[in-house]
């Protein structure tokens, strides 16, 4: 028994070492699995909070930026709202209120773009509607999914995230594959899964596919901007350039679709009829 | 440790966590390049400070860091796997009775403190950047990521200890 208490006395730096050591070991596993990080992300209060403030000093910096684009999406909008008036001014009535999808905005306060699992904390969170798995877009194009969040802030997984897999398509010819993050270039993502037979030119746009529950179909994502044919050489590889710049990103927003729980259940009846 | 090595050490705690989350973490330097500050804490801390409270503390500030930045615990494990290694390392680069001789790092000969660091610096951001990367696969994106970004803590931390060091 004495030997046992003086091994553990003579190693005790080692055996808390070991300790300490495994569970950092545990977190870093469990922070790459997508649904189980949801304590200890920087939605917390307390570095949500400090995060909160020091967005509150360095946001001036980029004002004049944020402004233009503000300002152009602004421009985009009145124009579509423009044309829409002038062909056709009698639909408007008949028109649907509104589709499945809300949206709602947010800013970014903090940003990570530089590592292959990249997080981005907003300053909103449940006490403003928020929950896990909304998409996130901002006026560019495709952000991210929310991750975690907590009563005001959340976080989201971004598109630069190795983990992150979303639905998408070639606007010209409507072929679907998913686009996957490789982890070094952050203006570009990879668009896997088009089929060979798919024709795919430099410049094709891409946006998303409306496959998933998240995301509205024809959301922007990117251009092509090269392309080859994966192993296998049925499928093509597409290096698909961001619109969106993810190193300056301010002005965010988030998409809530209202049907979202109408489609789940239905998804869970036809499992459980399985 | 005496009560002023005592609140020296909780400042220093707070000051290199707040710069690391709030400004060296946000300068990716060619795209992904960060010095890491906060090994300044583990690399500071008395010699002949209680070595089981620095394991802990290095836990507590790796975690820090991978809160705010969401990183899960790859901070945490490379901030403890160093502190644990320090009594060795400080062998290797002071001379077996370091803990006599100098009181601080910056009381040690330029090679000396360049050789510490170094070895610090190193070993921490290779533990990190594995446990980030996470895939054996990219072993190169790890083994350059720890080259490059090591080289630059080592630049800052040196400087830091250079301008910061008492030279009564």
């Amino acid at each position: 028994m004495q030997q046992i208490l003086f091994f553990f006395i003579r190693n005790k730096n080692f055996l808390l070492f070991i300790f300490l050591f495994a569970i950092s070991f545990f977190f870093t596993v469990q922070s790459h699995s997508y649904h189980n990080n949801k304590f200890m992300t920087s939605a917390n209060f307390f570095s949500g909070g400090i995060y909160n403030i020091k967005s509150g000093i360095t946001d001036y910096f980029g004002l004049q930026d944020q402004n233009e684009l503000l300002l152009k999406e602004n421009r985009r909008l009145r124009q579509l709202l423009g044309s829409r008036i002038a062909s056709d001014s009698s639909a408007i009535d008949s028109l649907p209120a509104d589709g499945p999808f809300a949206f709602a905005s947010a800013r970014v306060i903090n940003n990570y773009y530089a590592r292959t699992k990249n997080h981005i904390t907003i300053d909103k969170g449940r006490n403003d509607g928020l929950e896990i798995d909304m998409g996130v877009i901002s006026s560019q194009g495709v952000v991210g999914i929310i991750s975690s969040v907590s009563a005001n802030y959340a976080t989201v997984q971004s598109i630069l995230n190795t983990e992150s897999q979303i639905n998408a398509k070639l606007e010209k010819s409507g072929h679907f594959g998913t686009v996957v993050w490789e982890g070094t270039n952050p203006s570009e993502v990879t668009l896997i899964d088009i089929p060979r037979i798919a024709p795919v030119a430099e410049g094709d746009i891409v946006v998303t596919g409306g496959r998933s529950t998240i995301f509205p179909e024809g959301i922007l994502v990117g251009t092509v901007s090269a392309y080859e044919l994966a192993q296998g050489e049925s499928y093509y590889d597409l290096t698909v350039t961001l619109f969106n710049d993810m190193t300056n990103i301010d002005h965010v927003y988030i998409i809530e679709n209202r049907d979202l729980q109408e489609i789940r259940q239905l998804e869970t009846t036809i499992e459980d009829a399985e | 440790m005496q009560n002023s090595d005592i609140i020296s050490n909780i400042i220093r705690f707070i000051v290199v966590l707040l710069l690391q989350v709030l400004l060296l973490n946000h300068i990716n330097f060619l795209g992904y390049i960060n010095p890491y500050l906060y090994l300044l804490f583990i690399l500071l801390y008395p010699f002949t400070g209680n070595k089981s409270l620095l394991i802990f503390l290095s836990f507590l500030l790796g975690f820090c860091v991978d809160v705010f930045a969401d990183s899960g615990g790859v901070h945490a494990a490379a901030s403890v796997f160093v502190a644990w290694l320090r009594p060795w390392l400080l062998k290797f680069s002071f001379g077996v009775s370091y803990e006599y001789n100098a009181v601080r790092v910056s009381k040690g000969s330029l090679s000396q403190q360049l050789t510490l660091i170094t070895l610090f610096v190193l070993l921490h951001h290779l533990v990190l950047f594995s446990m980030e990367v996470f895939n054996v696969s990219h072993i190169l994106l790890v083994l350059k990521s720890t080259l490059f970004n090591g080289l630059f803590s080592i630049l800052v931390i040196q400087c830091v200890i250079l301008i910061f060091s008492r030279n009564s």
